[in-house]
């Protein structure tokens, strides 16, 4: 085996093992939603990814509209073609057209700290082996969170419905601790995301993300630009 | 409306954003606000779309706030992804088996 492809897939096992319970919580909380294990474990491998996945089930159950599932997915992966960007830049030579095209398909938050962390320019074989290994935990991830609503008691499915969530606040607190910038954004959302729950209940849980978000990022953007230095360091 | 053309805008979509960028685009974003735009999104999309429906995802309100509660903690002490998730997981179960 390609040592590079053997080396990537030893740096996706952590990432696996962490997809695997968080794609557990997605497979029980879309089958709870009224989905199968087939629709759900289709989502999974079809998007590779945790925000957008559990958003789009919303909308899949409230019936909503192909474009504001098209827009909601737009706005919450924006983040990605930040990353690709960045990647982009850090590509080894034998990165042809075809093999930009497939690893397209596997890049993550994970993905991209690990990819981004490494000293070396990146080779398709690398990328090949870690997307491989982190698609696998989180493909069978859902299957099992899936298949375990009728086998696993109530209790602990209804339990495991927060698991998603709760990577959710370890992922913006952390930084809002650092930073009073995105504290304010973080707050802010929320807040607009509480008017849309109770007050503006006609407006769709898609929608009302996409709004949440985009004000109080554009507010967070207009008050606290961000330096130019931050995109540099990301970049290394 | 059929599920399989939900996912298939789904995908198509996440997969398009991923794609574009990695494929095509080599210039640099200059735009100040833009940039920091696309910064501070990632949070605002999981701020919104964890409160306030955090506080029903296990179905009962008391043990959701209870494990979101832990969450917080633990995240304020900087904590591995999983462990804060699973603890928050752990906590709601728990604190289900009590009341």
């Amino acid at each position: 085996m390609n040592l590079n492809f053997r080396k990537g897939m030893f740096h996706g096992l952590p990432i696996a093992l962490g997809y695997l319970s968080v794609s557990f919580g997605f497979g029980i909380m879309a089958v709870k939603s009224g989905l199968s294990v087939f629709a759900s474990a289709m989502i999974s491998v079809t998007n590779l990814t945790s925000a957008g996945q559990v958003a789009g089930v919303g909308i899949i159950v409230a019936g909503g509209t192909l474009f504001e599932m098209a827009l909601t997915q737009l706005i919450i992966n924006l983040r990605y073609s930040l990353m690709s960007l960045s990647l982009s830049q850090k590509l080894s030579p034998e990165f042809t057209l075809r093999h930009r095209l497939m690893v397209s398909y596997g890049i993550t938050d994970e993905i991209f700290a690990v990819a981004s962390a490494q000293p070396c320019l990146l080779t398709p074989s690398y990328m090949y082996g870690m997307i491989l290994v982190a698609f696998l935990g989180w493909v069978s991830g859902t299957v099992l969170g899936a298949s375990a609503g009728e086998i696993l008691p109530k209790e602990v499915t209804d339990a495991m419905g927060i698991v998603l969530y709760g990577m959710f606040l370890a992922i913006i607190i952390p930084p809002s601790r650092k930073q009073k910038s995105v504290l304010f954004t973080v707050v802010l959302s929320a807040l607009i995301s509480i008017l849309f729950r109770y007050v503006f209940t006609d407006i769709s849980s898609g929608f009302a993300i996409i709004i949440s978000a985009l004000v109080s990022a554009s507010v967070g953007a207009l008050l606290f630009p961000v330096k130019d230095d931050e995109e540099e360091v990301q970049k290394q | 409306m059929s599920i399989a053309i939900y996912i298939a805008v789904m995908a198509g979509v996440t997969y398009l954003i991923r794609m574009i960028p990695l494929t095509f685009f080599r210039r640099k974003i200059k735009s100040r606000f833009f940039k920091s735009l696309l910064y501070y999104i990632p949070y605002a999309v999981l701020s919104a779309m964890t409160i306030p429906a955090i506080f029903y995802s296990t179905g009962d309100m008391v043990t959701s706030v209870v494990g979101t509660v832990i969450a917080v903690i633990l995240a304020y002490f900087n904590l591995p992804l999983i462990v804060v998730a699973l603890a928050a997981a752990a906590t709601a179960f728990l604190t289900g088996l009590i009341i």
